[in-house]
Formats: structure tokens, sequence, C-alpha cells
């Protein structure tokens, strides 16, 4: 039983936002894997809710005609992972979300929660700062779009005015085209965890020159907020694709993040981590990324031999078998 | 003969089904709901309480406090209690206490209508206090605190044991090789998936209380003890429970519990207890600091060993120095060892309490034991495997003082030999020696022995009783506790056995009821297959007697109808005392298959016809019942070993357990199928302990930080390998079915071998568990390994370092 | 606050319900307290431990973080649902018996529907992809060895 003062549910945005202006002290609830848990320590016990999970609008994955991508916020984590739309067009998002907890909570958690939840360990949050995605949200005023840095404020606070609901996450056309990307969670265990450090890379290659063209980088947990290291990617772009290449990201990330110490891992751990999934994940972004500019540049026939190597690789372990054959399907 | 089989457990339809109930399950509607309030600071004194505004909620029924209980002082472990005072278990705990020892303790109780009123009622309550300094660090605690944790123990020294065999300094100053190593383990806690829960009501005056807990027969007692009210007065009732491993081998909230339903007229209230207040509030294992020496002469021998143990035992006794000593007393056993000292010291502080948990104490010594014993054998440059060949007790062996602990059969040589061909220990030792790279591999093993039961330290005492049902089955009641393990199962079995009748025939109670099942101290040391096992036989064999005394009485009164209608005379039986080859052959021998039969096997009577006759029959109806009371002072050293296969990620500073095999001695298996259950569950344990488990507390205000299943690193289902239990089955002399300690072993030596395994794989010798990440970059960075790998050895190459 | 309930209408192992909850209730709360569901366990409140593991409309989900109020419409299915109308087992809880997969049997109702769900996609399993898809339930007696083992055995009887 939970401590509450008052619980309605929308059925529309428009609704949501008219029962939070009636309601100021009510708080948004979505998927409530984070909300109902808070409510149980205390911290929110007492409060009043305004669900969202029932608005149809908001389970959607849906591609405009602009090529950019619409991520409804009340999509669970297992649906965004098996929609064929992420699958084909960011499946390191779906790979990403993948991690969070275990099969139970993905089912009921979900994208908008994760983020609105401010956590800086939000499995979602570093590959949607790295695909630089735009957040729609919804208020008595009308629409306004945020990037993701005006949006996180701080450890669990984010910039979302009462009366405000976040309705999508957007990932626009070009930031996504021709990119490949990799999300390394580091956590004690394999399941049921929380990041102690995160990493996720997107990229972009020219194979003809065989240089890094285009890098984004963001860590979860090394900061109070999810960190992008613009220095590190700057540095990184244009730089030849060898080996070199992954100890010189690590040593510059290590520069430049800035973990805390804290009960759950100290600085120079979270340091000597940072560096070594910034480098394992760039190494496999740039896999993938290379096994993507091949199909494209040889054509259909060349297809099979390069999934083949992409297997080889060994990129398909952090997803399941049996869906990264579906995405092989949906590849072709 | 159904010992020895893998025959199905009884109790498994229920639990598939779901059907199995488990005390909330059992809970009635209207039950009160009550929860405690626990201090936030770790070491003071309540100067002020303020309960009016809580009382103002709506729906709370009933605020207590410390003010409000019983000014009597009670103890808590699952022990026998002594009927002498000088052995007598501290009763340092209160039921709600203005004296703060740890972060947590049990300031005040509210009974409310529902959960939310009562968490309502907790949050209103406004508490001052005086604090005092916490000290979390039994090393620092034994140099004196003030005030002392517990006012009886000025030096905050609860207890502390010695003992020396030879000399050991004398040894050690004329060892050709001497070793030396300081040891640690971490607090961790049981984690059995249902929380503590029980809930209280009044019945004709008395208090019944329902609970989840290893020990009802105990729970009864300490519940009268702490309520000052005579122990008839308690009834507690034990239905299925989620695990225990030891936590519930303690009286934890039962007591309060009892007390608040007296507070509410009888009604009847629940204290379910959160899976928070698990960590923080009821038992853990406790952490060790060992400094351990080891002598060795220029052959490889073993000349002498010393050890300090100093406990960390939290703010309250429960089963206290019992765990650190029973650590010393393994130092004397397995490696044969001319001088041998141990010093040990269990010592108060502010931390949550140290129990009893699987193994008792020896996880804790076994990690430093084994792992000195890997650092000897490299400094002797023997292969650590032949060292301890070289070096363990072959065959019998006893304890110098503890008569009669002794090894009556001793398989620890095959267990190593079979663990050792299952991981190929030669070649891969050979294949691993030398890597570079950023992933490595090891291998490395452990071994350890292992008491049944708790004689001669304590009293073990089991009952047993059965009844020959109206159509032949059989009823079974024991006071030991069914938790899992699979007792219910194995005591059938042993009933089918020595009565001779089929399982199916036998139903036993899976419920205790201290009002109606026999005493038994309950489950714990491994005790239950050896000394209730010891029980469930006298009693078969007390049954099985009466049952032919009825059938030679049945059989004979026939014998005599049939004579006299046919109008002939004869003698009472006896006279012709079965000599006569005719009175022989209708004269009962023995059960088989739920039949009476004579001497030569031929079937007389069936079971169903004896037992109806002796329901109903109008010359001579009683019902046949058996009903044993064993005292049981018999103990047998079990064995085992675990060999790990390992794969270190340097640069992540992470271990991945490639295979690993848990071999046992625990005598003849009664169920080979539940014996290898216990084992892999152990070795999951293990497995936590050694690399990923430990409730941290903050070093500054001694609260607990990681108290839920979230934080804590509890593994999951992706980061257990495949478990593999291999087992060298001697059939034992004194265990009542040729068997011997099996519960508790198989969470003891896999921490060990997994940190020698990593010794093997990096030459780092860690010498604290659990080996976690940060604590192993910490050690790779020392040892100079972080260098020679960047950001390189992803996942995708695994063969790297091995292939050298 | 003054008591909120909605009422709502779900499906509970194939028999139609029509409920009066109160909006605080958790979905535990409602299958235990309202229902007498008591195979659905409370082992930490908070989605760690999947003891309380049901299914909804074919996904598995932890119901003490579901509040009773979102079942409306739904179905729901635990434990008591899996058997037949005479008590016959599944498959599954057959092999959680022949493997030994159980010991306290705590864990075991959220265990057996998460195979369950896994076990109706129809896919062939490797053991990794068993772990993976049943990591949301904790088990502290079985070391999950004969879990995996039930699973798998189950998983290749249907794909033989």
């Amino acid at each position: 039983m939970y401590d509450l003062e008052g619980y309605w549910e929308a059925g529309t945005v428009e609704e949501a936002v008219q029962l939070l202006e009636d309601h100021p002290a009510a708080k948004i609830i979505c998927g409530g894997s984070d909300v109902l848990i808070k409510i149980r320590e205390g911290k929110l016990a007492g409060t009043g809710l305004v669900s969202i999970r029932g608005i149809p609008l908001l389970q959607k994955v849906t591609l405009k005609e602009n090529g950019d991508l619409y991520i409804g916020a009340a999509m669970t984590f297992s649906h965004l992972t098996s929609h064929p739309l992420i699958r084909r067009l960011v499946p390191v998002l779906g790979e990403a979300v993948d991690q969070v907890g275990g099969p139970q909570v993905r089912n009921i958690g979900t994208i908008g929660g994760n983020i609105c939840n401010g956590a800086v360990s939000a499995d979602s949050a570093p590959t949607v700062f790295s695909l630089e995605c735009r957040l729609r949200i919804e208020g008595k005023a009308g629409v306004r779009f945020s990037d993701m840095k005006s949006f996180y404020l701080g450890p669990g606070r984010v910039n979302l005015a009462q009366g405000e609901v976040l309705t999508h996450i957007v990932v626009p056309r070009e930031k996504y085209e021709g990119y490949a990307g990799h999300y390394i969670k580091y956590s004690m265990r394999n399941a049921m965890d929380i990041a102690t450090l995160s990493c996720s890379t997107v990229c972009k290659i020219d194979l003809k020159k065989n240089v890094l063209e285009d890098v984004k980088m963001t860590f979860g947990v090394a900061a109070a907020v999810p960190l992008r290291v613009p220095k590190t990617e700057e540095a990184l772009k244009g730089q030849p694709l060898r080996e070199e290449l992954y100890g010189l990201a690590a040593g510059l990330v290590r520069q430049e993040i800035n973990p805390r110490d804290s009960w759950r891992a100290s600085r120079a751990f979270r340091l000597q981590i940072g560096g070594e999934i910034a480098a394992r994940s760039l190494r496999e972004a740039v896999l993938r990324a290379r096994a993507q500019e091949e199909v494209r540049l040889r054509g259909p026939k060349q297809q099979e031999k390069v999934q083949i190597e992409a297997e080889q690789t060994g990129q398909q372990q952090e997803i399941m078998q049996p869906e990264s054959d579906q995405h092989r399907k949906e590849v072709r | 003969m159904v010992v020895g089989k893998s025959v199905p457990r009884v109790d498994g339809y229920e639990k598939v089904t779901g059907r199995a109930m488990f005390t909330a399950d059992l809970a009635p509607g209207n039950c009160l709901v009550a929860k405690v309030y626990h201090a936030s600071i770790a070491n003071g004194r309540v100067t002020a309480i303020d309960t009016s505004q809580a009382e103002q909620i709506e729906g709370v029924v009933k605020v207590v406090t410390f003010q409000d209980v019983p000014k009597i002082s009670y103890p808590t472990p699952g022990h026998p209690w002594s009927v002498e005072t000088a052995h007598q278990d501290r009763a340092d705990r209160r039921l709600l206490t203005g004296r703060i020892r740890y972060y947590g303790d049990d300031i005040a109780a509210v009974v409310a209508e529902n959960e939310v009123a009562a968490s309502r009622a907790l949050r209103a309550i406004k508490v001052t206090y005086e604090e005092y300094e916490p000290c979390i660090n039994p090393r620092e605690a034994m140099k004196g605190t003030k005030p002392p944790v517990q006012e009886e123990c000025p030096d905050n020294i609860l207890a502390k044991s010695e003992y020396e065999i030879g000399s050991a300094d004398q040894a050690l100053a004329q060892a050709a090789i001497v070793v030396e190593g300081k040891y640690e383990t971490s607090i961790v806690q049981h984690c059995h998936i249902e929380p503590p829960v029980s809930y209280a009501y009044m019945d004709k005056g008395r208090i019944v209380v329902v609970t989840s807990t290893q020990i009802p027969h105990i729970v009864k007692r300490v519940i009268g003890q702490a309520l000052g009210i005579p122990w008839g007065q308690v009834r507690v009732i034990k239905p299925y429970i989620g695990g225990g491993f030891g936590n519930k081998q303690d009286v934890l909230y039962e007591p309060l519990n009892a007390f608040l339903t007296t507070q509410v007229g009888g009604r009847p209230v629940k204290l379910e207890l959160t899976r928070e207040e698990t960590f923080a509030n009821t038992r853990t294992r406790h952490k060790i600091y060992y400094d351990l020496k080891m002598g060795l002469d220029a052959q490889g021998h073993i000349v002498a060993r010393d050890m300090l143990a100093v406990s960390n035992q939290g703010g309250y006794a429960s089963h206290g120095h019992a765990i650190a000593a029973n650590g010393a007393t393994s130092w004397r056993h397995l490696y044969q060892v001319p001088n041998v000292r141990a010093r040990a010291y269990t010592v108060y502080t502010n931390t949550p309490v140290g129990g009893a948990m699987r193994g008792y104490g020896i996880p804790q010594y076994a990690f430093a034991a084994e792992a000195i014993t890997d650092d000897a054998a490299v400094k002797a440059g023997m292969d650590p495997y032949d060292f301890r060949m070289e070096n363990i007790q072959k065959g019998y062996f006893a304890d110098p003082w503890l008569k009669p602990i002794a090894a009556n059969t001793n398989g620890v040589a095959e267990c190593m030999e079979k663990g050792a061909a299952y991981i190929q220990w030669k070649e891969k030792r050979k294949k691993y020696a030398g890597q570079t790279g950023n992933i490595r591999r090891g291998v490395g093993m452990a071994i350890f022995s292992y008491k049944t039961g708790v004689w001669p330290i304590s009293l073990e005492i089991a009952g047993a009783r059965m009844v020959l049902q109206q159509d032949g089955s059989v009823t079974l009641m024991v006071g030991a506790t069914e938790i899992g393990q699979g007792a219910d199962t194995v005591f059938t079995q042993m009933t089918a056995e020595t009565l001779n009748i089929s399982m199916e025939k036998i139903h036993i109670q899976t419920v205790q009821d201290t009002d109606v099942t026999p005493f038994d101290t309950g489950a714990y040391a491994s005790r239950q297959t050896f000394v209730t096992g010891t029980a469930v036989r006298e009693c078969a064999e007390k049954l099985k007697e009466k049952i032919l005394e009825y059938a030679k009485e049945l059989l004979w009164e026939r014998r005599r109808a049939l004579q006299t209608s046919a109008r002939e005379t004869e003698e009472v039986p006896g006279a012709d005392g079965g000599t006569a080859p005719d009175s022989a052959s209708w004269l009962p021998a023995d059960l088989c298959d739920g039949c009476i039969v004579n001497a030569a096997g031929d079937v007389l009577l069936a079971l169903e016809e004896l037992a109806q006759e002796s329901y109903y029959s109008l010359r001579h109806s009683s019902a046949i019942t058996a009903e044993v009371s064993e005292q049981v002072k018999k103990n047998s050293l079990s064995f085992g070993a675990t060999f790990a296969e390992i794969e270190v990620d340097i640069a992540l500073g992470k271990i991945r357990v490639l295979d690993i095999i848990n071999v046992h001695d625990s005598g003849r298996l009664i169920n080979p199928r539940l014996a290898r259950m216990q084992v892999h569950g152990g070795m999951s344990m293990g497995l936590g302990y050694g690399l990923a488990e430990q409730l941290l507390l903050d070093e500054k205000t001694g609260r607990v930080l990681n108290g839920n299943l979230l934080d804590y690193k509890l593994p999951t289902m992706m980061d257990t390998p495949d478990l593999t239990a291999g087992f060298v089955e001697l059939e034992d002399p004194v265990g009542p079915y040729g068997n011997k300690a099996l519960g508790e072993p198989p969470a003891i030596s896999p921490a060990p071998a997994l940190r020698n395994a990593l010794l093997h794989a990096t030459g780092v010798a860690v010498n604290e568990i659990p080996l976690s990440p940060q604590r192993l970059i910490a050690a790779f960075e020392k040892a100079g390994l972080l260098s020679a790998s960047v950001g390189n050895g992803s996942e995708g190459k695994k063969e790297d370092g091995a292939d050298v | 606050m003054p008591e909120q309930m909605k009422m709502i209408q779900c499906v509970v192992n194939g028999r139609k319900e029509t409920l009066c909850v109160d909006v605080r209730e958790s979905l535990l709360d409602m299958l235990r307290n309202r229902l007498g569901l008591t195979s659905v366990k409370k082992g930490c409140e908070v989605g760690e431990c999947g003891a309380c593991t049901v299914i909804l409309d074919g996904e598995t989900i932890d119901s003490c973080i579901y509040l009773a109020a979102w079942a409306d419409g739904r179905e729901i299915t635990t434990l008591e649902g899996l058997l037949g109308p005479n008590g016959e087992l599944t498959r599954i809880q057959e092999a959680f018996l022949e493997e030994g997969a159980v010991q306290c049997g705590f864990c075991t109702p959220g265990f057996i529907l998460s195979a369950e769900v896994l076990l109706r996609r129809g896919e062939k399993l490797s053991r990794e992809m068993i772990r993976k898809h049943m990591a949301g339930n904790l088990c502290r007696c079985t070391g999950y060895e004969n879990i995996v083992n039930a699973v798998e055995k189950v998983n290749r009887e249907r794909n033989e």
C-alpha cells in the first residue's frame, strides 16, 4: 500500500497538463519503477500522482516524413528494444535500455521516466546524449523542444516545470544516419544493477580515408549529470582508424571526466574504468560503423559476408541472439 | 531401499504450485500491522521521545517505546539453553532500548490498522539523542570506548579463547620458511528471499506466535524469557519458510511481536520486516580479521601455525564468540602440524549484529587459512595441490580436546583427487604460468573440514514421533525444521527405509507447532540428518518393534482361534518359543514392503490389516505409536574441496568464473539429488562471498549504506556460472545412515579457491574478500599490471592471454 | 486522504473480476489480499527480487511496483492460473520438480512464471539466453543451476 494523497489518470497529454495544473503538488507517474520506490522510501510519501501511462500517443515510435524519429515517452524499455524502427535506425539505444535492471523492470519502466528521473546512472541517458536527441515537452503554454544538456540540471533534477509533460524523445535524422554506436554499462553485476560507470559512443567513419569522421561520447556517473566529452571528441575526430586510436581515447577521457569518490566507487577506480570502457566502446562503435559502411559501399550482394564479419567481432554478444537474428533480417 | 535414492521432494508439488503456505500467507485478514522505529545514530542514548503526534494519526492503535517494555535482558541465539549459569548465552538485549548500540537499534514500535498509518506514525515520532562517537572497528574497540558498547564488558571484549599445541613461537623461530599474512573478510548477509515475518495473537490467555524461523522451540523459550512469563504460556508455530541460512537461527523480532499483541488485548499483530530492515536489523556474518603465520621445514612440511583472530560482533552478542572460536578449533584440524596456536577475540562494536550464517565461522576462517596455505606453497616453490597433499591429515584423526570430534572417515585426499582431475589441475597450472596481456586465466583450490552438529560444545537433542495410522500408513512428526534444504524428504526416506514401507505411506508433518511436535533445537550446524536422523531411526525401530509385538499377539490370537475351532488345545505362545518348526513360521520377524513377514521372509500379514486391528479390535485395540527424545553424543568431521578456473580482465578489474567444482565427503548421501542441490546453493553463496557481496557501513556514522538487493550484490542468474558438484561417498560409522554434515560445507571453500586462482592468474595476492573490481584495480595498479594494458582485451578476444 | 477507490475490471487466471480497489494498493496487495492468490510473494517491495512476478498481458512484471488501478482492462496470470482444472502441472512445473530446481520454494512461483513466458516464445534457447531472461528473479537456495537446467530441458523437448 503506497502512501498517496490523490491519484488521477490522464487519457491525453492535454488532460495530463490540466490535472497537473489542478493539483500543483501532484507528480507525474509513468512506469512507476522509480516514483513508487521513492514513495515507499518516504521521500515522496503523501504525494498525489497523475498517471500518464495510459496515454496512447506516448506509447508509439514513429518516423516522421523528414526522417526524424519520435519515441513516445511512455515506451517501456522492452518494447523499445524490440521495436523494428529502433532496431533498424538506432540499435544502440535499444541495446542500452535492454541493460536496465531485469526483464520485469524493463517491462514496466519507460524511457521518458528514465530521463525525467534525472538519475546520472540512467541507462538510456548516455546514448540519448550521444545521439543528440531533443526532448518534446508539452505544457499549458504549448510545445517546446529542449536539448539534453539543458534538461539535466543536477542529480535527480531536470528542467521540467509543474504542468509540463515530456511527450517524445526525438532523434533527428542527421544524428543517426550514417552513425553507429555502442553502449557499455560497467556495473558490479551482469543484471539487476545500476551503472557504476557507463559510456555510449556514437561515431561515423570515412572508410576511404580510413579515419574517424565524427564521434560523440557520453558518460553516465562520471559527473553530476551525464557527461559529454567534447575535448576528447575533438581530438579523436580525423584520427586514423588504427590500434593507437583506442589508447588515445582512454588517455583523453581520463583527463576529461570528473567522477567523484562515493561509497559505490572511488574516483581513481572510476578513472581507470572510464578510460577503459571509452576505448572498448569506441572500438566496438568503429567496428559497427565499418560494417555498416561496407554494406553501403559494396551493395546488397556483399551484405551477407559483412554480417558474418560483424558477428566475428563479437558485437552480437551484448544482445540476445534471436533478437539479433531478427535484426539481421531487417538490415537486409 | 530408499536411503541413497534421488526420490522427489515430498513438498515439491506444493512449492511448484504456490500452494505452500508461508507465514505471511497465513496471517488473518484483520491483522494489525506493527512497525519498528529505528535509531538514526549508531551510539548514544535517547534523552527524549515524543510519540504524541504519532498517536494522533488515524488508524494508529498503539505506540510503545523502550520505556514501556519489561526491564528484562534476554539472549537471542538459537543455541540450546545451558542449565549451567556459566555457560548461558549472553543476555544483552531488551525488546526496545534507549541505549543505542548500532545504527538502527530498536527504540519504539507502532501498531496500526494498516501499513500507511504505521509508516506515517513512525515518521511522526520525535526522538532526541545524546550522541557518542561510534566505533565500528573491533581492533579499535578492544582498546576501550567511552562508554563501552555493553556495560558489562568495559574493554568491549565479549570473549576470548586461546590454546597452544607444542610451541608455535619456538617452531616458527626454527622454521626454514616463514610465511605471514593479514587476511580480512567482509560483513555479508543471508539474503533469504522471504524476509523475517511473524504474527502473534492470544488464545486462552496464551501467546501464539506464527513465525518464519529455523528454531521454533528455542523461540518459544526466548519469548518466555524476554517477557518474563512462564515458557508454557507461549506457543510457536513454524509454517513453510523461505530460507534461513542461519539468520532465522536467531530469535529476531518474535519476542517484540509477542509483547505487542499483549498490548492490544491479544488482537493479531503482524510484524513483517522490510528488506532494508533485514539487512540492518537482523543478523550478519561476522567480519573477522586474521593475522596468520606458518612455518615450514626445508622439505615443505608445515611445522607451525599461529593465528590471531579478531571478530567484529556488532552491538549485541547473539551467537557471539562461538563463531570465531569455531574457526580457531578448525585451525588444529585438517593439516598435520606439530605446533599450533590460536588466539581469538570477539569484540563489541557499533555495527549491525553478527550471528550465525551458513558455515558458522568456517567460511571466514577457511578464506584466511587456505589463502596462507597457497602463499606458503608459493614461497616453498611447491604446487599448492602437492603442498596440501603432503601436509593434510590422512585417515582417522581426532580433536585433542573436544572428544569425540573426529575424522571417523576422511575423504579429503579423494576429494582433492577428484576435483583436480575434473579441472585438469596439472595441465592448467602449467598452461597458465607466466601469462602476459590483459586477459589472464588461472586455477585455484581450497579444502576444508567441518563438524557435524555441535556436540560436545553444546547439547544435541532431537525428537521424533510416529503413529501407525488406521490404513497402515505412518505419520511422522519431528521438531526439526524443513527450511528448504530437503529435511522433510530425507526424514521420510529414513523412516521408509527403517520401516521398510514405501515413501508414499509416510506422511511428515511440515508445520512445527511447539504444542504438538516433539522437542528439537532446530535447523543449524548441518545437524539434522545426523542428529534428528538418529532420532528418526530410533523412533522407527521402536515403532517397528511395537508393530511386530502387536503382530505376534494378533497372529497368535488368530492361530488359537483356528485351533479352537478345530477343537484342539494349545499352550500360550512362547511355550514353544519359536523353536518348533511350525511355530517359527507363524512368528513375525520383520517388516518388508508394507507387510509383516516371518524369519524366512514369507508374508504373514499386511500392515494395513494390522493397523485396522490395532484401532478397532474388540479384544485389544490400542493405536501403535512411538516417540523418542534422543541425546546424540557423536560428531564426525566432513570434508571437501573447491577447484575453480577463472579469467581475469585486468583493466576492468573483473573476474569471470569459467568452471568450478565442489567435491564433498559428507558420508553416505541420503538423497544424491538433494545433496547436489545443497552443494549448488552453497557454492553460489561462496561465489558471492568471494567475489561480490559486502554489507558496507559508513565509516563515520555506522549506517548501512547498501542494505537493499540492488546495492548489495547478491549474485543474479547472469553472475552465476554453471556449478558442478562431486562426492566421495564413504560410509560414516557414527552417522545414523552413514551420513555426516552437508548443509553448510558447500559455502566454505569457493572464496579461497577463487582468491588462489587469482594468485595463479596474475601473481597478485589479494587478502581481503570480496575480490571486488575496485579492490582488484587497486591491487593490479600496485603490482604494475595496469600500465601493461590500455583499452584492449575486449570481450571478443577472450583467448588472448590464455594462449601463452 | 479520504479513501479513493477505483472500480476496475480485469481477467485474473482466466476469470473476469470486477473489483473496487484502493488507488494506493499495489497489484501485489490486490492479488494477495483481495483475491487470496498467495503464490505472489513479497520479497523486497521495490522490484529487485522478482518474488512477486506475475504475467500481465503476456509479459512478466513485478507486481509490487505496479498499481492495482493500472490492472484495469488487463489480463493477469499468477502461478495459481497455470494449473490444469484437476490440478495438473504444466510441463515447466514438472521440470522444476524433476531437475531439483526447488528448495525453500519462496522464489519458485516467480521463477516458474518467468520461465513460462520465456518458453512461450518458442525459440531455441541457449543457457546464456535463459540466464538473461530470468535474471530478474533472485534465488539464494539453488545457485540457479537446476533452474537453468529445468528451463533448458523443456525448451529442448519443444524444439526437438
